[in-house]
């Protein structure tokens, strides 16, 4: 229901800016405003609704993992390289079909920041912190830090766990300190 | 192959260039550039145009840039790469001219990034790190990436804000004496640190703004320099790197692979070491899209040894008359960062720099050796373009 209210909230901008721009042509007969400096733009009648489609078929079984619960990545049995995020090619020794494994959960914050200027898509989150980690096997993991913030810093230990991400209710993971 | 002179540039005023549309102010570099080499647009036989978009409506811009700039049946292409799509601009219209293809060549920088809303440019370059797994999922932003490998730089060598405020300070000072920047005015280091935080640790003076702006460089063959001009700026060589386009695949947060490869490869072309590079150059561009940038680049260009560029930032080694100048046209930070525009526009001030025509003299170096460097760097690292600039022929 709360990602409703969010869409909803959305599409009440969209709808406000829309009615200005309306109003606008109406009054002037064009969609022409002046900005700060007092310069005339055309505001756009054309809009554009993006949202790409991006093929998972390939590591459709990473997403499986994450239903169980688990985080998993490809090797390659010819070479040994661990690819996470997860290909199923392996450039080098030019075979498909790797093997699939789970990672770790143990690791070590390299780096992080806490994301205070979001994106609009971004918005409806408090701010983030969003971490990269070490995993014991030496695979680095990009995801948000949650858990006990007071001890954020360089260096401390942190979890992979699979959880759901509110609003949106889909699931994925993060790094979490004890 | 063939030495390549640079025989005219131009440069617009950067900013929030309201008043003109993106192929009006191309134009304004354009023209600047035709004039300066004395020439006429049926001389030049190729262009190129350094232009990122998205932000901006036009979807096929070297085209229409092209056609407002009276550069129609000439051979062109939009070229990306990412921050440094200007340089690949550069790099395109240099490889004509160095090859032999054609004899006079142009490369044009433009960017208008205020044709959208602020906040839908916040989310736009927030998609250009890895989209799938940074952004979908993580909403990393521009800002965010760079304060990744500064967390990583404070945790290993010990930087503080204040001496990422150095840098900042630098910036506006010289931007300030720029007429062409898009911030001309001074910050203190209160000012600096009171900054609001748009990703820790970088702070709103920490990052380069959101700019329109468009620079031009004519490229042209020793034969055909030597008719129009008797003070060409040669290229010396220039060195091209990629890297990961997912930060976690990189080992190291504290450097950017791709530049310190790409410089590599223009010091071996010239015949520079790396240790003695700063000895070499009477002033550099480094890209200092957030002023953690600016430091890393001293390391990776072997203007300081590995953790040490921040003591350059602390005893103000790069301001006129230091180390080693840097970014004294205001760099990205407080000249303005217009995407597609500024491999290009750190070309336009290098060359200028070299001849003795900075903008105002409190911006000029002194020129020792006659030779000047553009570091130029595009997404988080995913590009690194690095060419060296000189007022002696090269030997080729």
């Amino acid at each position: 229901m709360a990602m409703m209210s969010i869409r909803d909230n959305l599409q009440k901008q969209i709808n406000d800016s829309i009615k200005q721009l309306d109003f606008l042509v109406k009054q002037t007969k064009m969609p022409i405003i002046q900005d700060k400096s007092g310069n005339p733009l055309w505001v756009d009648v054309r809009e554009l609704d993006l949202r790409y489609q991006i093929p998972v078929k390939k590591v459709q079984k990473f997403f499986n993992g994450l239903k169980d619960g688990k985080i998993l990545a490809t090797k390659c049995q010819k070479c040994g390289t661990v690819y996470f995020p997860p290909q199923d090619d392996c450039p080098y020794c030019k075979t498909s079909g790797l093997e699939w494994i789970e990672l770790p959960k143990e690791g070590k914050l390299i780096t992080y920041t806490k994301i205070s200027v979001k994106p609009p898509s971004f918005s409806h989150y408090q701010d983030y912190i969003v971490g990269i980690a070490k995993l014991s096997n030496g695979v680095n993991v990009t995801a948000w830090v949650i858990g006990n913030l007071e001890k954020l810093t360089v260096g401390v230990d942190v979890k992979l766990e699979v959880k759901e991400r509110e609003p949106e209710g889909y699931i994925t993971y993060y790094l979490e300190l004890e | 192959m063939r030495n390549v002179a640079i025989i005219g540039t131009g440069h617009s005023k950067f900013g929030a260039r309201t008043d003109v549309n993106l192929q009006e102010l191309a134009w304004e570099a354009v023209k600047q550039a035709l004039e300066e080499a004395n020439i006429d647009q049926k001389e030049i036989q190729y262009f190129s145009v350094g232009n990122a978009g998205m932000w901006s409506s036009e979807n096929l811009p070297a085209i229409v840039v092209g056609e407002y700039c009276g550069l129609t049946t000439k051979g062109t292409m939009r070229v990306e790469a990412a921050c440094a799509s200007g340089s690949a601009a550069l790099r395109e219209a240099y490889l004509a001219v160095k090859s032999g293809e054609v004899d006079v060549a142009m490369a044009i920088g433009v960017e208008q990034m205020h044709q959208s809303p602020n906040p839908n440019v916040v989310e736009m370059i927030g998609r250009a790190g890895s989209y799938f797994w940074e952004f979908e999922n993580f909403g990393l932003t521009f800002p965010g990436y760079y304060a990744l490998y500064a967390t990583a730089y404070m945790a290993k060598y010990g930087l503080k804000e204040e001496d990422l405020g150095k840098i900042a300070i630098k910036a506006h000072h010289y931007g300030s004496l720029n007429p062409y920047a898009h911030f001309q005015k001074e910050i203190s280091m209160e000012e600096y640190m009171k900054s609001k935080p748009v990703a820790w640790p970088l702070k709103i003076y920490d990052s380069s703004p959101i700019t329109d702006g468009a620079a031009a460089i004519i490229l042209a063959s020793e034969d055909f320099a030597r008719k129009v001009t008797d003070s060409p700026v040669w290229i010396v060589s220039q060195g091209v790197s990629s890297g990961f386009a997912n930060l976690s695949r990189k080992s190291d947060f504290t450097t950017i692979e791709a530049a310190r490869e790409a410089a590599d490869m223009a010091y071996k072309k010239a015949g520079i070491n790396r240790e003695d590079s700063w000895k070499v150059f009477d002033v550099a561009e480094v890209h200092d899209c957030f002023t953690i940038a600016e430091i890393i680049a001293y390391e990776d260009l072997g203007f300081a040894r590995r953790g040490e560029g921040v003591n350059l930032a602390r005893e103000n080694q790069t301001y006129i008359g230091g180390r080693i100048p840097v970014n004294v046209d205001g760099g990205l930070k407080a000249k303005g960062h217009p995407i597609g525009a500024t491999g290009v526009s750190m070309a336009v001030s290098l060359a200028r720099q070299l001849l003795y025509r900075a903008p105002n003299k409190g911006m000029q170096v002194e020129v020792k050796n006659g030779m000047a460097l553009a570091h130029n760097v595009g997404g988080t690292g995913h590009y690194g373009y690095v060419t060296i600039f000189s007022t002696r022929r090269p030997s080729q």
